[in-house]
C-alpha cells in the first residue's frame, strides 16, 4: 500500500491535525479569539466529519489504522458535537470576558485524540489517541485558571486520568508480551482457543484503565469533582464526545482483540455496568448541585452503555452505539441549557436555584423537563429508546448472567427517577426566587433543538440511526 | 541468569509502589507525579523486556512512544500544578478538598 493511499484513509485526522496547527498560529499572531476564527475551526470540525463519511474504508499503516463504519459512525457523531462544544463554550466565556483562542485548538486536538482512538487497529495507536485526547481535555477542565475550583478540577483529573494511562499501559505491555503483538488481528488469533493468564491479566488491566475514562464504578470517583469545578460548557463537551470515544475503545479492544475471549470479560463488565448504575443511582440522591447530579447521571447511563458492550456481539454493540448517541444529544442539550441560565450574572447551578422556572423561562423549563424526562427512561423520549435497546439485547442473549443484570439495571433506574423527578418539582411547583437574566442565544438555540430532538424528532432520526449503528456494529471483529 | 520473569518482577513492583504512592500519599502532589513516572517507567521495564524476549522490535518502539508521552503528560501536569499553586498559595494533597460528596 502506498504512502498516499494511507494518507487518504487518514484524511479526517489529517484535515483536523493540520487546521490545529494552522488556527494555533493564526491565535499567536491575532493575539485573541475572533468571530472568523470559531467558524474556521468550527468548518475544520465540520470538513473532517464530511471527509470521515465520504472516505474510502480500510486499513492504513499496517492495520495501526482502520477506517470502517463504526469508525465513521463514532466520528461523525464525536466531530459534530466538538463543533457544539466549541460554539457554545466560545460564547460563554466570551460573556465572562474570558474569551481565548486556545479554546477551539484544544477541541480540535480532543477531536483529534478521538478520531484516532475510534480507528485504533494496534495497541500503540489507541495509547497516543487516548494520551493526545486526555491532555486535551486536563487542560480544558482547568481552563479557568484564575477560577480555585477550576484548577482543583483540572488537577483531579489529571493525577487519575495519568493514572488510568498507567493502568491502560501496564495492561497493553503484558498483552503485548503474552501475546507476542500490538496490532489487534494478531492479538485476536493469538487468544483464539487459548486463555492464557497472562493475557488474561493484561486485559482486565486494560479494562480498568478504560473504564477510568469513561468513568464507570468502581473508577468513577473523579467524575463529580471535575464536573462540578470545570466550566459549564466544557463539562457538557466531557459528558458527550470523550464518553462515545472511550465507549468506542471498549468496543475496540474488546470487539477487535478479544472476541473470542466473551466468557472472560462478560463478568468483568456486567459488574462494571451494574456497580456504575447502583452508585449513579443512589448517590445521586444526595445531590443538590445539578452538574454533580448529572455526573451521577453520567455515571449510571455510562452503565446501561456498558450492559450493551457486556451483551457483545452485533446486537450488543448495536444497542450501545445508538444508546450514546441519543445519551450524547440529551446531555449536550442539558448542559446547553444549564450554561444558559443565570440569575443576577451568577450561575444557577443547584436544584433549589430552578425553583419556579416554568414561570420565569418556560422555553427552557421545558426543555429541561424533557432531558429529564429523557434521562429517566420515561416513554416516548430519546432516554426511553435507548434503554430499549439495552435491555432488549441484554434479555436477547439467553444469558441468565445478562438477564439478572438487565432487570437489576432496570430496578437501578427506578431508584434514579427520584433525582430527576425532584428536579421535575422544583422548575414546576416551587415558588420562584426572582427574576432570570436573559438566556445566552447559542445555549438556548442548542437546548431547544437538542430537546426537541428528545421529542419527537427521536423517532425520526431512530429510522436512519438504527441501520447506521447496525452497519457500524457489523464492523467489529472484521479487523 | 536473569531470566524474563526477574524483569517482568521488577515491574511489577515498580507499578505496585507507584500506584500505592497515589493512594496513600497524603502530604505533597509532587510526589504524586512522581508516582505516576514510577509507573510509566514499570511499564518501559515490561515492554523492553518482553520486546528482547520475543526478539520483535514493536515493544521497544512502544517504550519510544510512551517515553515521550510521559514527557508531555508531565509538562501538562506542572502547568496545571502551577495554576493551583498560583490560587491557593500550597499545593498539599489535603487542600484539594473544595468539592466533596
Amino acid at each position: 500500500m502506498t504512502f498516499s493511499a494511507n494518507l487518504s484513509l487518514v484524511l479526517p485526522e489529517v484535515i483536523l491535525a493540520g487546521s490545529a496547527l494552522a488556527l494555533l498560529v493564526w491565535g499567536a499572531f491575532q493575539g485573541k479569539a475572533s468571530p472568523a476564527f470559531t467558524l474556521a475551526s468550527v468548518l475544520a470540525l465540520l470538513a473532517a466529519a464530511f471527509a470521515a463519511v465520504v472516505g474510502p474504508h480500510g486499513h492504513a499503516f499496517n492495520g495501526a489504522y482502520s477506517a470502517d463504519a463504526a469508525s465513521t459512525y463514532a466520528k461523525v457523531a464525536i466531530f459534530i458535537s466538538s463543533a457544539v462544544g466549541i460554539v457554545l463554550g466560545d460564547r460563554w466565556l466570551a460573556q465572562r470576558g474570558d474569551q481565548k483562542f486556545e479554546y477551539a485548538v484544544l477541541i480540535i486536538l480532543a477531536a483529534l485524540g478521538m478520531g484516532v482512538t475510534v480507528s485504533a487497529g494496534d495497541l500503540i495507536s489507541l495509547y497516543i489517541g487516548v494520551e493526545l485526547q486526555s491532555l486535551a481535555l486536563y487542560v480544558l477542565a482547568a481552563f479557568r485558571r484564575d477560577d480555585a475550583k477550576a484548577s482543583e478540577a483540572g488537577l483531579k483529573y489529571f493525577v487519575l486520568g495519568a493514572l488510568s494511562s498507567g493502568l491502560l499501559l501496564y495492561g497493553s505491555s503484558l498483552i503485548y508480551g503474552f501475546a507476542g503483538s500490538t496490532r489487534f488481528t494478531d492479538i485476536a488469533a493469538a487468544a483464539h482457543g487459548t486463555h492464557g493468564v497472562g493475557l488474561l491479566f493484561g486485559l482486565i488491566f486494560l479494562i480498568c484503565g478504560l473504564a477510568f475514562k469513561v468513568s464507570a464504578a468502581p473508577f468513577h470517583m473523579w467524575t463529580p469533582d471535575v464536573y462540578e469545578g470545570a466550566p459549564t460548557p466544557v463539562v457538557g463537551f466531557f459528558a458527550a464526545a470523550p464518553k462515545l470515544a472511550a465507549m468506542m475503545m471498549f468496543a475496540r479492544v474488546l470487539g477487535d482483540a478479544f472476541p473470542d475471549s466473551v466468557g472472560q470479560w462478560r463478568q468483568v463488565l456486567v459488574i462494571a455496568a451494574l456497580i456504575s448504575v447502583f452508585v449513579g443511582a443512589f448517590a445521586g440522591l444526595a445531590q443538590t448541585n445539578l452538574k454533580r447530579l448529572w455526573a451521577y447521571s453520567s455515571i449510571a447511563n455510562v452503565g446501561y452503555a456498558l450492559l450493551g458492550v457486556a451483551t457483545g456481539g452485533e446486537t450488543g454493540l448495536h444497542a450501545m452505539l445508538v444508546f450514546m448517541i441519543l445519551y450524547m444529544v440529551d446531555v449536550t442539550g442539558f448542559f446547553a441549557c444549564l450554561q444558559a441560565l443565570s440569575r443576577d450574572g451568577k450561575p444557577m447551578e443547584t436544584v433549589e436555584d430552578m425553583a419556579g422556572l416554568i414561570k420565569e423561562r418556560p422555553g427552557i423549563a421545558l426543555a429541561m423537563t424533557a432531558f429529564s424526562l429523557s434521562a429517566l427512561g420515561l416513554p416516548p423520549f430519546s432516554g426511553f429508546w435507548s434503554k430499549f435497546y439495552v435491555f432488549k439485547a441484554a434479555l436477547g442473549t439467553g444469558d441468565v448472567l445478562m438477564q439478572t443484570a438487565a432487570v437489576l439495571g432496570l430496578v437501578g433506574s427506578v431508584v434514579g427517577a427520584f433525582y430527576y423527578l425532584r428536579l421535575i418539582k422544583s422548575m414546576w411547583f416551587d415558588a420562584s426566587k426572582g427574576s432570570v437574566d436573559a438566556p445566552a442565544p447559542a445555549a438556548r438555540a442548542v437546548g431547544f433543538a437538542a430537546a426537541l430532538f428528545a421529542f419527537p424528532v427521536v423517532l425520526f432520526a431512530l429510522v436512519w440511526l438504527d441501520p447506521a449503528a447496525k452497519a457500524a456494529a457489523a464492523a467489529f471483529g472484521h479487523a | 541468569m536473569i531470566g524474563l520473569s526477574h524483569y517482568l518482577i521488577v515491574a511489577a513492583i515498580l507499578f505496585t509502589i507507584g500506584v500505592f504512592g497515589i493512594f496513600v500519599n497524603r502530604k505533597n502532589i509532587i510526589v504524586i507525579l512522581m508516582s505516576i513516572e514510577l509507573i510509566l517507567l514499570a511499564v518501559n521495564i515490561n515492554l523492553v523486556a518482553f520486546s528482547a524476549y520475543l526478539h520483535d522490535v514493536v515493544g521497544q518502539i512502544f517504550a519510544m512512544f510512551v517515553l515521550t508521552v510521559a514527557a508531555a503528560e508531565a509538562a501538562v501536569g506542572l502547568a496545571i500544578l502551577v495554576t493551583f499553586f498560583r490560587n491557593r498559595g500550597d499545593i498539599a494533597v489535603d487542600d484539594a478538598s473544595m468539592m466533596k460528596g
